[in-house]
């Protein structure tokens, strides 16, 4: 069935599709209309869970980590402060391998309070242990919910569905939303390998030393490395995993194709742009544009990134002369945090082309469509690789 | 209480292994042994950081027979609930949930996703062992560390501010049983926690628990200093249940009676070495009004 939703509207249905047992959330703009669609099923009888109203995002997701462990499907959602105000249970949850997923409607953080769109939230927990997926638009939104479970149930990894809070989160637009029986074959019910149980005690997340250490039978147990290593380990097979989910999706819903990176105009590219989320939609009109007038522009929207998938990206990337990395996050005193990544990728490759990095869109400041025209055509017209500074666009003192 | 439990009809089955590596005279290892023979081994428990971390042992091995899921230190109440939120997804009927914290995880860091879950009637026990400081970072001060308490954070003049009633302020959720008892009196907090377990809703059970490496007094007096707390009438055992208050085991039968001086108590322990007289006589004289409103 097609409907004309918002974004929050195709998270929630996605999350309701995939029967979460447990949702706990806590509201913040953008992502609070999907808390009250989410508590709207539930109270109304639509989905079968447990809805938690919780005192804060710690909390929330406290609550997701421990229903997880007890072997229920557990969902929450956040944005900007709620998901650094809960950033020690989002180490937590990867660390216990709990295959909890949260949609965060991504939005500038404070100080100064700012409520509108940019990506600085889950880019700063990078690092954390979780899976990044980013959508583009609604179809993608509902469909990478759905997927994010099985990938995280699969994997044992936690997975974060990230989508431009505003851009996706607020607007309007028509997507699929997929049959629910369709979505039971694809997505079997969570069965973990272990969970909390009396009658089969565990004692989950003990203090564990930094070297291994038998137990009571003299085997070997892994220590803090080990099974730190391990979700390292885990985290590149996912990219594995989520090739055979997007043909297994496809196969069922006829979505799908492209699970690493969504090119769009890069086969004959000289130059390909490339980005998180929405923004890579908007850059299609700059490329056509662009085309016109001669130069063959592309653009690459990046759908994980972390794990980070360097061997698809440099398959598109790898023979165009530049490519441009544009981005509303930036890890400070150094460059934007995927560039950083698009060059580590592309630095195995022989001839490999200039890497530029353009910062935009910060706080919510309009991305106009002529501005990003200019800075692609800037790019491509310059003779040689300019420095790696990033440059700024949109910027008006 | 309805019925009393002796000795002698205490469940014999352990449900935490011998040898754990708290310090030997811990309280701590008294209520938690006691403890969840009360609650029995239909139970998950949850427990943040403290010494209860360090007392059910390091990986791959455990101390204690019970599923315990170690959550982070502000976490408790929060993930107590996620528990049985999972357990009722998963329509798993009649399983204790119980959440095991100390003092700091209680009533400074865990306070606030604890009073969530209390305002809103999630389905546990949560038992508060109150070691009077953070004992597991090394004697920190906390929220229920008493006036006058030498820690390493108030390391000269004592502690100056007076300890916080956490029981006072979960008994202001209007919550169905809370609940204060002693690791001196192992029978009276078994009681009431298999009381707890009848209960619908939230429960919330506060431990005084001596700490002889904290408190600075010889591990073979742990239960004698815990005693002395509640015959000086400073630490007083009672219960709300269903918001009726009462005086119960050894402190109902001090109503009435010839307190014993607070002095006796503080002079038992070195964190007291630095208390004044005058906020020793202070002391005494709350003590003394609280028990005349009891009286009346
Ligand atoms: C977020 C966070 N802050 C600080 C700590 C360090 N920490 C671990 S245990 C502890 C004190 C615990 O005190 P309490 O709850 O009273 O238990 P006790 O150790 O006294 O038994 C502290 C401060 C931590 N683990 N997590
Ligand atoms: S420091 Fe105190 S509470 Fe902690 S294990 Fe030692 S005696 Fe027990
Ligand atoms: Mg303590």
């Amino acid at each position: 069935m097609h409907i004309i939703e918002t974004g929050n509207v195709a998270a929630a249905t996605g999350v309701k599709l995939a029967r979460a047992q447990v949702v706990a959330a806590y509201p913040i703009t953008p992502q609070t209309p999907l808390t009250e669609k989410l508590s709207e099923f539930v109270e109304s009888g639509k989905m079968e869970a447990q809805y938690i109203p919780v005192e804060s995002e710690h909390s929330a997701l406290s609550v997701c980590i421990a229903a997880a462990s007890t072997g229920a499907r557990a969902f929450t959602a956040t944005s900007s402060n709620g998901l650094l105000y809960m950033s020690e249970q989002v180490h937590w949850a990867a660390g216990a391998r709990l295959p909890i997923v949260m949609c965060v409607a991504n939005r500038a953080v404070g100080a100064p309070w700012n409520i509108w769109n940019d990506q600085q939230d889950s880019i700063s927990q990078r690092d954390a242990g979780w899976i990044q997926m980013y959508a583009s638009d609604h179809q993608h939104i509902i469909d990478k919910v759905i997927q994010a479970f099985y990938l995280a149930e699969k994997m044992k990894i936690p997975v974060m569905v990230c989508y431009d809070g505003y851009l996706l989160s607020h607007t309007y637009m028509p997507f699929e939303i997929p049959d629910e029986a369709m979505v039971d074959s694809f997505l079997p019910p969570f069965s973990p390998d272990y969970a909390l149980d009396p009658g089969d005690p565990q004692n989950l997340n003990t203090v564990t030393l930094p070297d291994v250490r038998e137990n009571i039978h003299g085997d070997l147990a892994p220590g803090y490395m080990e099974i730190r290593r391990s979700l390292h380990e885990d985290m590149r097979c996912a990219i594995v995993e989520l090739g055979e989910i997007d043909k297994k999706y496809y196969e069922i819903f006829g979505r799908g194709g492209s699970p690493y990176v969504e090119a769009y105009k890069c086969d004959d590219a000289s130059f390909i742009a490339v980005c998180l989320g929405s923004l890579s939609y908007h850059l299609r009109d700059v490329v056509d544009a662009l085309r016109v007038e001669g130069i063959k522009m592309g653009v690459s929207g990046i759908q994980i990134y972390r794990p980070f998938p360097d061997q698809a990206l440099v398959d598109v990337l790898k023979s165009a002369k530049g490519v441009i990395v544009l981005e509303k996050a930036i890890s400070y005193g150094n460059q934007g945090a995927l560039f950083a990544d698009v060059k580590a990728a592309l630095y195995p490759v022989k001839e490999r082309p200039f890497v530029h990095n353009y910062i935009l869109g910060l706080g919510g400041r309009e991305i106009k469509t002529i501005d990003l025209y200019n800075a692609l055509k800037d790019s491509c017209t310059a003779s040689e690789a300019k420095v790696d500074t990033p440059r700024w666009i949109g910027l008006k003192l | 209480m309805s019925e009393k439990t002796s000795i002698l009809n205490l469940p014999e089955e352990e449900l935490v292994h011998s040898g754990s590596r708290a310090c030997s005279g811990c309280g701590l290892g008294i209520i938690y042994r006691i403890g969840l023979k009360a609650l029995g081994k239909n139970t998950i428990l949850v427990v943040p950081p403290s010494c209860l971390t360090v007392l059910q042992g390091l990986y791959p091995i455990a101390s204690t027979k019970l599923p315990c899921l170690n959550v982070t230190f502000a976490s408790t109440g929060a993930a107590a609930t996620g528990v049985k939120a999972a357990l009722n997804a998963l329509n798993k009927k009649g399983i204790t949930v119980a959440g095991w914290a100390g003092d700091g995880g209680t009533s400074d860091i865990g306070l606030q996703s604890l009073s969530g879950a209390c305002e809103r009637g999630e389905e546990f026990i949560y038992i508060c062992y109150d070691n009077e400081a953070y004992m597991n970072t090394g004697v920190q001060r906390s929220g229920t560390t008493p006036q006058g308490a030498v820690t390493t954070t108030t390391p000269i003049k004592g502690k100056l501010q007076q300890k916080k009633d956490v029981p006072a302020i979960i008994a202001g959720h209007g919550i169905n049983y809370v609940a204060t008892c002693s690791a001196a009196y192992p029978l009276d907090l078994y009681d009431k926690i298999k009381k707890a377990t009848t209960i619908p809703a939230t429960k919330y059970i506060h431990a005084h628990t001596p700490c002889p490496s904290g408190w600075g007094f010889d591990p073979k007096y742990t239960v004698k200093i815990g005693r002395l707390a509640i015959e000086t009438g400073l630490y007083v055992l009672y219960e709300i249940e269903y918001s009726k208050w009462r005086l119960t085991g050894p402190s109902e039968k001090l109503l009435n009676k010839k307190l014993r001086p607070v002095r006796d108590y503080f002079e038992a322990q070195t964190r007291f070495k630095s208390i004044t007289s005058s906020l020793i006589s202070q002391v005494q004289k709350q003590v003394d009004e609280k028990w005349a409103g009891f009286a009346s």
